[in-house]
């Protein structure tokens, strides 16, 4: 569905007030990867790390450095408007619905804009309609909205004409934690029910853990981690922690391969590599365990020690 | 291309929607432009006041291309006037919304505003022209009727070409209108007046390079049978049309070209 090749772009600066310097900045370096079709892909990276800029390589806005792009067997900066009835965009910090105008008279007009067919915009129509809720305020102005709303919105918008592809540039920023639940459940259902392929950037990392089968990692530009989630934790993450309750409190324990690493009354935490019912084992031979848990690293500890890390900014 | 015309139809009717939700910004707005230009006006109507003609020009031939070059510039300014907010959207990166959408970037940029409130302004340029005919006899023949119904629509396409080429100077100055506003706004004042009273290097500059002598001064020439004191060849009176056809490529392709330059804005 997307193939990049040694995809780069570069913006050249002027800096200094009278004798302007020019140099030019490159926001991505020669990215490569693919993606499949119906894929559920996550796009991570901190800001300024070029996310951005590829989705806008993608869509077509953007014109390539150098490097090549196939978006839907087409090259995006060419084939732009062929391009563009293939695909939707969603961009979470750009309007793309008529301000002034009652909600559905922005579906009208893009229905016209992208010569959607009478009965399958009907169809579309409804269909999302349920799914998002949009009954109850489908007839009033935009600029009336609540971001939540205005949101769910522009999702309808991206995908009435049925694309095939789905950008969405951080879909559920500034969003509460029911819209934002709104917003991924609907991005499952046509991800699943439609085979649509959705590429999606954000800072979100519950959208990543709940959303995405795939991850693509940028930092300075370049691409540090291509992958599944479960194989990021287990290269990042390794380490998990097992929470003990012991009958009474005790000095740290002294067991083999792991280590201590808070104490809290009768609760410690140890931190550990392999085997969780082994070391289980070990602590029970050493004290009487009232309860205990395994905690998986969580991603956002799994990113901040990727950005961290020094081998990762090329 | 006739689909291309439905889509900005419905395109202008919403924003003419969005702009009636304000109604007494929109009425004030229409009162306030229609004032203002015939403001302008009085001062051409001041000038003869104190001598009776310009180079050869009598008030009624010069309301006549006045009339002229107002109607047409109104119209244009009505349609594609809004370009000169055009590099606003260049600046926070809202033309990223035109790219994603299969219609003709151009198209949806000019279908993108529409400034009702300079329909006051054509209203003007009408009444100025109904008060030049009113003092002038002229000898109405098929040939001088065409030259001015051909010369409106090419006036007309020879300005929104040099607005879109001034809009297109947005892509790498990410600003720009004020630039484009002096041969624009600054333009039309120019063509409201005989053009020989300019001195040479001026009427060159507005005869070759921005051609806004094709646009009224030519065409009128022609239809009050006056002769031509600049000493150019005869057939200059039905160019008009074969200039704004040149215009309109050239302002095409800058265009398209600018396009690919478009840098985008944010993270």
């Amino acid at each position: 569905m997307i193939e990049v090749e040694q995809l780069s772009k570069q913006f050249v600066v002027r800096r200094g007030r009278f004798r302007r310097e020019q140099h030019a900045v490159e926001a991505v370096k020669e990215i490569s990867f693919r993606v499949e079709r119906g894929e559920l892909l996550g796009y991570l990276g901190p800001n300024g790390a070029g996310k951005s800029t590829t989705i806008k390589m993608l869509t077509g806005i953007l014109v390539p450095t150098s490097g090549r792009v196939t978006v839907a067997g087409l090259e995006p900066s060419r084939k732009r408007i062929e391009l563009a009835r293939r695909i939707g965009a969603m961009f979470g910090q750009r309007i793309q619905l008529w301000w002034d105008l009652p909600l559905l008279d922005s579906f009208q007009l893009l229905r016209h804009i992208y010569r959607v067919p009478p009965e399958r915009y009907r169809r579309n129509l409804d269909r999302f309609m349920e799914v998002l809720e949009l009954d109850s305020f489908i007839h009033t102005p935009v600029r009336q909205l609540s971001l939540g709303q205005r949101i769910r919105g522009e999702l309808v918008a991206a995908m009435l004409h049925g694309p095939e592809l789905l950008f969405l540039d951080e879909p559920t920023i500034g969003l509460d934690v029911v819209a934002k639940q709104r917003v991924r459940d609907f991005l499952v259902e046509i991800n699943r029910d439609d085979g649509v392929t959705v590429m999606l950037t954000t800072h979100d990392l519950g959208d990543i853990e709940r959303l995405c089968n795939r991850l693509l990692v940028i930092d300075h530009g370049s691409l540090i981690w291509d992958g599944g989630i479960p194989e990021l934790k287990e290269r990042y993450g390794g380490e998990r922690v097992l929470v003990v309750d012991l009958e009474a409190s005790a000095p740290p324990l002294a067991v083999e391969g792991a280590t201590v690493q808070r104490v809290d009354g009768p609760r410690q935490w140890l931190r550990f590599r392999g085997s969780a019912s082994e070391l289980t084992a070990r602590v029970a031979a050493a004290a009487r365990i009232v309860d205990l848990q395994v905690q998986e690293p969580d991603i956002e500890e799994i990113v901040r020690r990727i950005y961290s890390e020094p081998g990762s900014r090329a | 291309m006739v689909d291309g015309i439905l889509v900005w139809r419905r395109l202008v009717g919403a924003q003419i929607r969005s702009q009636l939700q304000y109604r007494m910004s929109f009425a004030l707005d229409m009162t306030g432009t229609f004032w203002i230009s015939f403001i302008d006006f009085f001062v051409v109507l001041t000038i003869f006041h104190n001598v009776p003609r310009l180079g050869s020009w009598t008030v009624h031939e010069v309301a006549f291309l006045y009339a002229l070059s107002a109607i047409t510039f109104a119209v244009t300014d009505l349609l594609i006037g809004h370009l000169d907010q055009f590099p606003q959207k260049i600046r926070d990166g809202n033309f990223d919304i035109v790219l994603v959408r299969p219609r003709g970037t151009l198209l949806q940029i000019v279908a993108s505003d529409f400034a009702t409130r300079r329909v006051a302004r054509v209203l003007q340029g009408v009444i100025v022209l109904v008060y030049a005919l009113s003092g002038l006899h002229i000898h109405w023949t098929p040939a001088r009727e065409a030259v001015l119904l051909a010369s409106l629509p090419s006036a007309a396409v020879i300005f929104s070409s040099i607005w879109v080429v001034g809009a297109c100077i947005a892509f790498w100055t990410t600003d720009g209108g004020e630039f484009t506003n002096a041969f624009t706004y600054g333009g039309t004042t120019m063509a409201q007046y005989p053009f020989d009273i300019y001195s040479a290097w001026l009427r060159r500059f507005l005869g070759y390079f921005v051609p806004l002598a094709f646009v009224c001064y030519f065409p009128a020439l022609y239809v009050l049978g006056k002769p031509d004191l600049l000493g150019v060849p005869h057939f200059f009176d039905f160019l008009s049309p074969a200039v704004a056809l040149v215009a309109a490529c050239i302002a095409g392709s800058i265009w398209r070209f600018a396009v690919r330059h478009y840098r985008s804005a944010g993270g």
